[in-house]
């Protein structure tokens, strides 16, 4: 039976026991609607020019996990900022992990969107915020459809939230292939201070396909750090959608550090709703084999005054390859907008592919946007200049990658990650720098 | 003198109607509306063509009919009927004249409003022209010339009687019939075009030139035009358009081939500048087209083009720089007023080593109209040390136009070099401030500043055009750039 087909017998036979609002059922029905209807991506499309999805999709997988799955803290323990005090919630399979999480109810709402789907104190953030910002495309329907279990925050007026929340979604691969669908939902109220690293980790190497939808709020004055590790197992698959909606004097940043997996598409969108917003998108790229790696940004400036800075680099080795889809669009309203946007590549094999399409759509005339990109190597005289002061070839080369990388770690707000990327890249290029940078 | 503000300009912009829509009547001979087999053959046998060639046309009419109309550009409008067109129409009054006396007055005069006359053309700035009016080739001049070096520029319908074995061994084979929609539906019913081949070594002396016009109403106009260049040639052509209003959307849908030999170089320009459209958003001409270069061994081909006209303009001039060392370029202005619409770029497809391409873009986009550039550069796995620098600027005058970039970059070669940039602004009210300062007005200093805006690509323009495009950017804009 095809995945498609599959997953739409699973709907209908999807277990009703858990009594959720009615609109949230209407919401699932409409969007099993919209999946029936365009199914997968295909090539023809233009979001997905370069993206295939037919090795994942023609796969038998496991829809339901079994669930109750004990993971060893041990086991994990590596995936963890262990060494940092934070807020931390942990799935299994899909399934809440109690003793390896560390939520809370005091003051804030750090838990589960089971919980808030069900309980009635949440009713009305639920209304107000589920499904807001998400849009209606196929695999966002498809996730919307299962949406049941995920990551819920919610940080009143006002309030800072002192640790970070580091959600972390494992798959144990005990089936021997796996479709996760998690939901997320963050929402960070006036003026509320928050900062979330999330990251989707397969425990085995068993193919598992993730396909995810967040959902985060800034209201007024918010301000928001959000963090993505990804450097998964060789025979995982992710689709990220984060969907960003943003009011007055909010500010907002994504970080996407990918590293790893099979394939990986992330789509990124910002939406500002009120003046004075600032939204940041940056991302480090480093992959080899035969791994895919697509960033599908938009940001939709819808009011004036706004500022938006992309800035993405990339690093492909071996087979790999890498997409950028960039999109800016400036609505006629949003005049005084400034815009800004960069994707620099480095290919350092010569069978890796970059795809890069950094778009401008812009109806507004008061405004100043850029972009630019580039594919190129690294400098050949710098390296020869290192090498001449003894530095080895290797080592130089991951200076200068370093160098290259650098500007998008610099807005990294939380030290210890820095470090774990610094870590991350320095193995992902096979040195031992005997320095912090 | 009462302020001349940017308000004032856009009024004038939206105010100014197509200077040079006025309409010839000239007998033609047009053959009944609509599209099938047996127009195909009619067209074919009409021009007394040979069998392969009207087998060729007939090909390409049944994969036209296998295909669907593409609607990916950035742009709308309502499709053409393909039935409710004529295919053919030619002057009336042949057979071909020898001397510009023979010509039909009526005829001259047009070219006479447009500043184009022929004998100005001819004694001035020693243009040969081909002169192209609806679709077939009547005047020819300067050829004793060219043929005295071994040139061959001639019509293509002409190319077909007389040279069938170079115009067989090249006609499709850089935009091939299926390449797409409108390329199959050219290759079908193409009526004429130029045709034009250098032979090896060899010069060209002169500028050669044609002029497209859209006359009859309700008539496509399917140009082909053919151009080779032999082994270290070198030619610089020049083609330029006009048409007069009309209310009904008319469609032009041409394919332009250019093949550079090794070490040859072909400079192609274009200045377009057909109806727009009335200030309404009513009529305009749909300008479809296909071109596409090929440049052979250290072989040059460069596109310059001024785009003002048009109401839905949707082109691409490309290179497939297959040759090691070949050089791609690509120059162009668009600019678009009231509703028109221009979704044009370049395709840049590296194949050889060493190959190097540049791109430069400016469109400026006023009134109520949609500007994209849509840009392809792609480095396949063995063009070994390319390089490329891509540069889209966009101008935008007034709040209800929309600029818009659209650039692919596809690399898999990991020596590739390459850059893009875009900047989208208005102009600034520090520079209007600075020149009103130097006691400069600020209808001058807006001229000043479109034509600064400008300045990279009008460079790139032989003389002759040159001129003429500021003329171009003039009626477009305003009344004083330049």
């Amino acid at each position: 039976m095809e995945l498609k087909e599959k997953l739409l017998s699973s709907f209908w036979g999807l277990d009703s026991s858990v009594e959720v609002a009615e609109h949230i059922n209407d919401l699932r029905g409409d969007a099993i609607k919209v999946f029936e209807q365009y199914g997968f991506p295909s090539k023809k499309q233009e979001a997905w020019k370069y993206t295939s999805l037919n090795k994942i999709v023609n796969r038998d997988y496991v829809l339901e996990p079994k669930g109750d799955i004990a993971v060893d803290f041990n086991q994990v323990k590596k995936y963890f900022l262990h060494d940092l005090d934070s807020y931390a919630i942990v799935f299994i399979d899909g399934v809440y992990s109690a003793h390896l999480s560390q939520t809370t109810h005091d003051g804030m709402d750090i838990c589960l969107l089971s919980a808030a789907l069900t309980k009635p104190r949440f009713r009305a953030i639920i209304e107000n915020y589920f499904n807001k910002a998400a849009n209606s495309e196929s695999m966002v329907s498809l996730n919307t459809a299962f949406a049941s279990e995920g990551a819920f925050v919610y940080i009143p007026k006002h309030k800072s939230v002192e640790k970070p929340i580091q959600i972390i979604h494992f798959s144990t691969g005990n089936d021997s292939a796996l479709l996760l669908q998690p939901r997320n939902l963050i929402i960070a109220d006036e003026n509320a201070h928050v900062q979330i690293i999330e990251r989707y980790q397969s425990l085995s190497s068993h193919p598992v396909f993730t396909n995810v939808v967040t959902e985060i709020f800034g209201e007024k004055r918010s301000q928001i750090d959000y963090y993505k590790v990804q450097n998964d197992f060789e025979d995982a698959s992710l689709i990220d959608h984060t969907f960003i909606n943003q009011e007055t004097e909010s500010n907002c940043s994504v970080h996407t550090f990918s590293f790893g997996g099979k394939l990986i598409r992330n789509n990124l969108n910002f939406s500002q709703n009120g003046e004075h917003v600032e939204s940041t998108l940056k991302g480090i790229t480093i992959i080899g084999e035969k791994q895919h790696v697509d960033h599908s940004t938009l940001v939709n400036h819808n009011s004036p005054n706004c500022e938006s800075h992309q800035d993405y680099k990339g690093i492909f080795g071996d087979q790999s390859t890498g997409v950028f889809n960039g999109r800016i669009i400036v609505d006629k309203l949003a005049q005084k907008t400034n815009a800004f946007q960069a994707n620099n590549n480095i290919l350092i094999s010569d069978k890796a592919t970059i795809n890069t399409k950094p778009q401008l759509e812009i109806f507004a005339d008061d405004v100043k946007c850029s972009h630019g990109c580039t594919v190129g190597q690294l400098d050949e005289d710098a390296l020869f200049y290192m090498r001449t002061r003894g530095i080895p070839k290797k080592e130089a080369q991951a200076l200068l990658t370093y160098a290259f990388a650098n500007n998008v770690l610099e807005t990294v707000k939380i030290p210890e990650l820095k470090q774990r990327i610094n870590k991350l890249i320095a193995n992902k290029l096979g040195v031992n720098i005997g320095f912090n940078l | 003198m009462s302020k001349y503000t940017e308000d004032d300009l856009r009024e004038e912009l939206k105010t100014k109607e197509y200077e040079y829509g006025f309409y010839t009547d000239i007998a033609s001979d047009t053959i009944p509306v609509g599209l099938n087999e047996e127009v195909v053959r009619t067209i074919s046998k009409k021009k007394g063509e040979p069998d392969w060639m009207t087998d060729w046309r007939l090909e390409a009419f049944k994969m036209w009919q296998g295909m669907t109309e593409p609607d990916w550009a950035n742009v709308n409008y309502t499709k053409p009927d393909f039935q409710a067109i004529s295919y053919y129409s030619a002057p009336n009054n042949k057979p071909k004249y020898n001397s510009l006396d023979e010509v039909d007055p009526e005829l001259l005069a047009t070219f006479e409003k447009l500043g184009i006359s022929l004998d100005e053309q001819k004694k001035l700035s020693g243009v040969a022209m081909d002169v192209v009016v609806d679709s077939v080739s009547v005047a020819t001049t300067f050829k004793k010339t060219l043929s005295e070096k071994g040139i061959i520029f001639c019509s293509i319908s002409e190319a077909i009687q007389e040279h069938p074995e170079l115009v067989k061994k090249y006609i499709g084979s850089v935009v091939p019939r299926t390449d797409n929609f409108y390329a199959a539906l050219n290759s079908a019913v193409f009526s004429d075009g130029s045709f034009c081949y250098i032979p090896k070594g060899v010069r060209c002396p002169m500028e050669l030139s044609t002029y497209f016009r859209i006359n009859q109403a309700g008539t496509g106009q399917f140009e082909r035009t053919l151009v080779i260049a032999d082994q270290e040639s070198y030619v610089s052509y020049l083609e330029g358009c006009t048409a007069p209003s009309r209310d009904e959307n008319q469609l032009h849908a041409a394919v332009v081939e250019l093949i550079a030999l090794d070490d040859a170089e072909i400079k192609y320009s274009t200045v377009q500048n057909w109806f727009p459209g009335n200030a309404a958003g009513q009529g305009g001409v749909f300008n479809f087209v296909t071109k596409r270069g090929l440049c052979e061994k250290r072989a040059k081909i460069s596109w310059t083009q001024v785009e003002t006209g048009s109401a839905v303009t949707w082109k691409y001039p490309s290179c497939i720089l297959k040759g090691d060392y070949s050089v791609g370029e690509f120059y162009s202005i668009a600019v678009t007023n009231n509703f028109q619409q221009a979704d044009t770029g370049t395709k840049m497809i590296h194949l050889g080593k060493h190959t190097k391409s540049t791109i430069i873009s400016k469109g400026i986009s006023a009134g109520k109209s949609q500007n994209s550039y849509r840009g392809l550069v792609q480095i396949s796995s063995r063009a070994d040390h390319t390089r490329n620098f891509s540069q889209c600027d966009s101008l935008l005058m007034g709040n209800e136009c929309g600029a818009h970039t659209f650039p692919y970059i596809e690399a898999k070669n990991n020596s590739a070099k390459i850059e893009h940039e875009a900047t989208t602004s208005k102009i600034g009210e520090d520079q209007i401030f600075y020149c009103n300062q130097r006691g400069i007005a600020t209808e001058k200093a807006i001229a000043l500043i479109v034509n600064g805006f400008s300045k990279e690509v009008l460079n790139k323009l032989p003389m002759e055009f040159a001129v003429e495009a500021q003329k171009l950017l003039e009626i477009s804009l305003e009344g004083s750039v330049g």
